[in-house]
């Protein structure tokens, strides 16, 4: 049998040469479905057989969860794409030339995602990021509006730079290891270098964490780095905006947590977990305060993922079992929540042709499955019961009183400041007189009540094995 | 030949290049930014022959190739062009007082000299001074890109400091995959090229303060 892992890799890169020659836009969105749900079940079925290492690539409790959770949520997110493009073409924003490279370029963030997450080696793991950033930059520029082309250039200028610094940290990280490996590929290796990290140069170690941090910490969307981000969700198209929040965010985290667990293993080093929790208390607060201040409704929840990423940050800088398992199951349930957002979003920008807040209003009267959809999402992201959020949210409020009191007061007035930001803007959206457009809507609604299916069960009931699973990634974490 | 004569050689090269750097960073005109970005280019291409040598890695022949000429020829060239196709060929930028702007620049030579140097006991000399001069040369090429205002100097910025990244990957001795990554970046950085020439964007968006992009997003005007 052939490993699924190479699977993950393959049906991406096959899917961009196919998608790009295929002129029909109906068979692309077909096509490009089809590639996402094949991945996904490679994604899934990595749990049939056995961890793997090589050099280059490796398979371990910590990436395979992300992977299904990656591959699931581009899945899910391509079916929405589908009747989401349907209506662009219609009142024209897009043209089905633009539709060819749009599926090509998804199916390349896809798989550019896919190698960050399986790679074993930093270098890959760096092109990974690399070409994921790379193909969204392109798609956040794709409607060719002045607003589109400025936020695709910042965001590509901002992530250049971001991308640049952590390449420069990457070879840090290299010359320390080789001291100790020798030259070649097995001084690149995640896997040995966390085994051999005790024996590293500490100083060089902190030199070179420092560039990745803010190299990937630009990508992460941490306040200061975070310039990029409300820009390119904004004006990129809507599936863009739910795969940057749900998983791109994830996976720059992800390559920020590989170097944090070699800077664990070594006892000489910077504390890493402070400066976690010092970026994502910042980034916390700033977001929520700047949720305050939105006038488009796709800004409001690109502030929001700031916001959340800041969260997850602080719980894997706190580390220890709890904080560190609430901190994977907050980013399981951001992805979920905030893509759900976003589909609920883009179908309700569609039919209200704005993206002014002040624009949408009544919707509950207008659409009120569109209404329950978004309620029950931004009732889920704001992190009230019964929502997986909260779950997550708790345990981490819980575990830092315990430990830092005073962290978990910035916390909580961190939390509450969003809290109420969000409500506040969801009355204006849901209720009042209905304005603009009302009418019907080509929508569909599966992916989005999935993914809220999905973060009301993990609210009420996280399955054993899954409980298992988080805490077994959550004591290699550190 | 004498180790001494590889190191002389090597750090020749290298100073050559963060010398450039400073250079653009009072360069006014585009034109002149464009010709001193080749040069720079071209002392990359013989700084990496020349660790290809030392080290006694073929391999890196391919890198200084690429390195010679993707940025030393064709993409000076095609950014001329595109220089003149936008009709900015003449401008002259204001440069932010070009005396403040080169202290700032020495400054972060010595602090890329300061955090280099001490640390790494292990590590040579030779790479050490190497990732000095790369840092420094990365960290001149990002203040370039902030005093900058026009898209295409700034693009010169970013290339710069991507010359900075190729000598520290050239300089660690033994990276595998130093071929394929200087490739990948001549990729990124012909799309960025391309673009400049296919959305023809002049200035560079005035700031990366969120608050002062309000007023490109169509949120002026209505503040409660």
């Amino acid at each position: 049998m052939i490993n699924p892992l190479y699977a993950i890799l393959a049906i991406p890169a096959f899917a961009v040469v196919v998608l790009a020659v295929i002129p029909g836009y109906r068979i692309g969105a077909v096509l490009n479905m089809l590639a996402s749900g094949l991945t996904f079940m490679a994604g899934v079925s990595l749990l049939l057989v056995e961890r793997y290492r090589t050099d280059i690539l490796i398979i371990d409790d910590f990436n395979i969860y992300l992977v299904i959770l990656t591959t699931f949520v581009a899945f899910t997110t391509s079916i929405f794409s589908a009747s989401y493009i349907s209506h662009e073409l219609e009142v024209g924003r897009l043209t089905p030339t633009f539709l060819r490279f749009y599926h090509a370029l998804y199916q390349a963030m896809i798989g550019a995602m896919n190698v960050a997450l399986v790679a074993n080696n930093v270098g890959l793991l760096w092109v990974g990021v690399e070409v994921a950033t790379l193909s969204t930059v392109m798609m956040v520029g794709i409607y060719r509006t002045p607003e589109a082309v400025e936020a695709a250039w910042k965001y590509f200028i901002l992530g250049s730079v971001g991308i640049a610094l952590a390449f420069f940290g990457t070879i840090l990280v290299y010359l320390v290891a080789q001291e100790v490996s020798g030259e070649g590929l097995p001084a690149m290796a995640w896997d040995l270098m966390v085994q051999n990290s005790s024996k590293f140069d500490p100083k060089l170690l902190s030199l070179a964490f420092v560039f990745l941090l803010v190299g990937y910490g630009t990508k992460v969307g941490l306040v200061p780095f975070h310039a990029w981000l409300p820009d390119a969700h904004a004006e990129g198209p809507t599936p863009i905006s739910a795969v940057l929040s749900g998983l791109l965010l994830n996976v720059a985290l992800y390559a920020l947590l590989r170097f944090k667990m070699i800077m664990a293993a070594n006892p000489n080093t910077i504390n890493v977990g402070l400066v976690l929790v010092v970026f994502g208390l910042g980034s916390l607060v700033f977001a929520g305060f700047m949720l305050y201040r939105r006038r488009d409704i796709k800004r409001l929840f690109a502030y929001s993922s700031i916001e959340h990423m800041g969260i997850i940050t602080f719980a894997f800088g706190m580390g220890g079992p709890l904080a560190n398992f609430a901190g994977l199951l907050h980013m399981t349930m951001h992805s979920l929540t905030k893509s759900a957002i976003f589909f609920a979003v883009g179908h309700i920008a569609q039919v209200k042709g704005t993206q002014r807040l002040a624009d949408i209003k009544g919707l509950s009267a207008s659409h009120p499955v569109l209404a329950v959809g978004l309620a029950l999402g931004v009732i889920a992201i704001a992190g009230l019961p019964p929502f997986g959020v909260f779950t997550s949210e708790f345990m981490l409020v819980s575990s830092s009183f315990a430990r830092q009191p005073w962290l978990a007061v910035v916390l909580v007035f961190g939390l509450m400041v969003a809290l109420g930001a969000l409500i506040l803007r969801l009355q204006g959206v849901l209720f009042g007189e209905p304005s603009g457009p009302s009418g019907e809507v080509k929508a569909t609604y599966v992916p989005l009540f999935l993914h809220l299916a999905l973060v009301l069960m993990a609210g009420l009931w996280l399955p054993e094995p899954v409980v298992r699973w988080f805490r077994a990634v959550a004591a290699q974490l550190g | 030949m004498t180790p001494a004569i590889g190191f002389d050689v090597a750090h020749l090269l290298a100073g050559s290049m963060l010398v450039l750097s400073f250079v653009l960073l009072y360069q006014a005109r585009i034109t002149a930014v464009l010709n001193v970005f080749a040069l720079q280019a071209i002392a990359l291409s013989l700084s990496v022959a020349w660790q290809s040598l030392i080290q006694d890695a073929p391999h890196l022949l391919v890198t200084a190739g690429i390195a010679l000429l993707v940025k030393g020829i064709f993409i000076p060239t095609a950014l001329h062009r595109i220089v003149r196709r936008l009709g900015i060929h003449r401008e002259i930028e204001q440069v932010i007082s070009a005396g403040p702007t080169m202290l700032t620049g020495l400054g972060l030579v010595a602090l890329s000299i300061l955090l280099v140097m001490p640390v790494g006991e292990n590590v040579s000399v030779l790479v050490r001074g190497d990732l000095a001069f790369a840092l420094a040369i990365i960290l001149l090429g990002l203040l370039m890109m902030i005093t900058r205002r026009n898209a295409v100097t700034q693009i010169v910025g970013f290339m710069s400091l991507e010359n900075g990244l190729v000598l520290a990957v050239t300089g660690a001795k033994g990276m595998p995959l130093v071929v394929e990554f200087s490739t990948a970046f001549s990729i990124l950085i012909a799309f960025i090229v391309f673009g400049i020439f296919v959305f023809r964007i002049r200035e560079r968006f005035d700031s990366v303060d969120v608050s002062a992009l309000d007023q490109f997003r169509g949120e002026r005007g209505d503040r409660a």
